[in-house]
């Protein structure tokens, strides 16, 4: 296998851009990746999207998208595993580059959630559910999470308190982010006091609905070394799956693909997670923070509540965990998410992160869930 | 709106509770499948899910999907049966207050929902204290 390197990186201010259509969203995003890897053409395009079908209508956006992206006829795919769709497209074009198979690829997501209602965003976010015997019951995403919550609270004793604190520390990530949807602290009161959506869940506890897209150009790594660039390498991969009905697995509150993306991305890259300097988790709840943390081996099992509380994964703490701001500030547009994970990894290793950045930030990781933890996506970065 | 079959070929798990039992391992799961989950054995047979169990974990959903928006808010959570069995369901005929992890309850025949103004009733169980 060659090895691979992240050349160029592309993300645009998230939010709900009403002005904007999905695949104008998209260009913008792909051709900010193109610029700074100072290239205009690509041998191969991914496109992580969960459901552009039910929230804009449109399937076959790979095609769609490579055309107003000016590349056709290259081969384009679009890739679907719910939440985890954008860390999948990262993962396929790696394969894609290291086999020898294609030497620039352009790995992306994108998602535009706000041309549909409310009700249909979350019946659309709904079906990475068991549509047959969850969905059917009356569940919701939240809903899935505050069982976790629950069980988990039960178990550990985690407190509705520490589950606030990730939203709190990740809204203090995410005020110096300028490409952040939700640019503002937040505090715990106003965590607990927000509007109870799903109860031990509340509206602050929620990623929100965003529109958005992030981009990332990788080729391999002697390429990118002719080029001058700065080399960030993509050094481990892992990718694993669970049963996505919550109620079938042993333990409700372990997340067993995540663990076991990890554990084959540490192998890969050759790392302990004493060796991650920072990491981009998939903090769509703030229990799935908690959750992830344990799985990813960085904090013991039902420590993660304690970990947060006690600053761990602040920015200034052992381990900084979603520098960006997560998902909960910087906005959570579906398929988007696990490119932009690696965009913000990216950023810190070159040492382009501003007012965020974690000084001397050499080995970074990002991790990307789909649904309650049926699907999960690891990758491990290094600055050579 | 799905066509009638989809409902329909649902039936015998949401109405007559049929589960499967591997001939192998002897485990019971819910909902059928061609391969056991866990031995991956193809000899099974059919079994009814026991009607008891309790509470391990539950919310309250009250932000819910549009087929739901007329019921919230309501109670969720997932059961554990008797025979090992766990399902997600819908904790009905108490007060959200009453609602404890480890609480007993039953399963009832009950309406869950419906599709739309002239669409099919959809029915299935849903769990009442015990």
């Amino acid at each position: 296998m060659r090895d691979v390197a992240v050349i160029g990186i592309g993300m645009t201010k998230w939010g709900e851009l009403w002005k904007k259509s999905l695949r104008d969203i998209y260009v913008e995003t792909a051709l900010l990746a193109l610029e700074d890897a100072g290239i205009d053409r690509i041998d191969s395009m991914y496109i992580g999207s969960m459901s552009s079908g039910l929230f804009v209508g449109q399937e076959h956006i790979a095609s769609l998208l490579a055309d107003y992206l000016g590349q056709l006829p290259v081969p384009a795919t679009r890739v679907e595993t719910a939440c985890a769709s954008g860390g999948l497209a990262l993962r396929l074009g790696f394969m894609e580059v290291a086999s020898g198979m294609s030497d620039v690829v352009l790995a992306s997501g994108v998602e535009k959630m706000t041309d549909v209602g409310g009700d249909e965003a979350t019946y659309a976010l709904g079906t990475a559910a068991d549509q047959e015997y969850e969905g059917y019951q009356g569940i919701t995403f939240p809903g899935l999470y505050a069982l976790i919550a629950r069980a988990h609270m039960q178990k550990y004793g985690t407190t509705r308190e520490q589950l606030a604190k990730v939203a709190v520390k990740n809204h203090h990530n995410g005020l110096k982010n300028p490409l952040a949807q939700y640019q503002f602290e937040i505090t715990v009161e106003a965590v607990l006091n927000s509007v109870k959506v799903a109860d031990p869940l509340n509206i602050l506890d929620c990623s929100p609905i965003t529109d958005g897209a992030a981009a990332a150009i990788i080729c391999p790594a002697d390429m990118a070394r002719k080029m001058g660039k700065p080399l960030i390498k993509v050094i481990g991969t892992g990718h694993a799956t669970d049963t996505i009905q919550i109620s079938q697995r042993k333990d409700m509150t372990w997340l067993e693909a995540t663990y076991q993306a990890a554990k084959q991305a540490y192998a890969m890259a050759d790392k302990k997670p004493e060796d991650i300097d920072l990491i981009e988790v998939h903090d769509c709840f703030t229990i799935a923070e908690i959750c992830v943390t344990e799985a990813l081996g960085i904090v013991e099992k039902g420590k993660g509540g304690e970990a947060v509380e006690a600053g761990l994964t602040a920015m200034e703490g052992k381990i900084p965990v979603n520098t960006s701001g997560g998902l909960k500030s910087k906005g959570h547009p579906v398929g988007a998410t696990g490119i932009a994970q690696v965009v913000e990894v990216t950023k810190q290793l070159r040492g382009e992160a501003g007012e965020r950045q974690v000084k001397d930030a050499r080995v970074g990781m990002t991790q990307n869930m789909g649904g309650s933890g049926g699907s999960s996506v690891v990758h491990i970065l290094e600055r050579e | 709106m799905s066509t009638p079959s989809r409902y329909w070929r649902e039936i015998p798990q949401r109405y007559r509770l049929e589960a499967n039992k591997c001939n192998r391992c002897k485990l019971i799961f819910f909902p059928p499948r061609l391969l056991c989950p866990e031995c991956k054995n193809r000899d099974l047979e059919k079994t009814k899910l026991a009607e008891k169990g309790e509470v391990i974990t539950y919310t309250i959903i009250r932000v819910p999907p549009a087929q739901f928006s007329d019921q919230a808010p309501y109670a969720v959570g997932i059961i554990e049966l008797k025979d090992g069995v766990n399902l997600t369901g819908q904790i009905v005929d108490c007060a959200f207050d009453d609602i404890k992890i480890g609480m007993k309850v039953k399963l009832e025949f009950r309406k869950l929902f419906e599709q739309g103004h002239a669409g099919i009733l959809c029915y299935g169980y849903k769990f009442v204290p015990d």
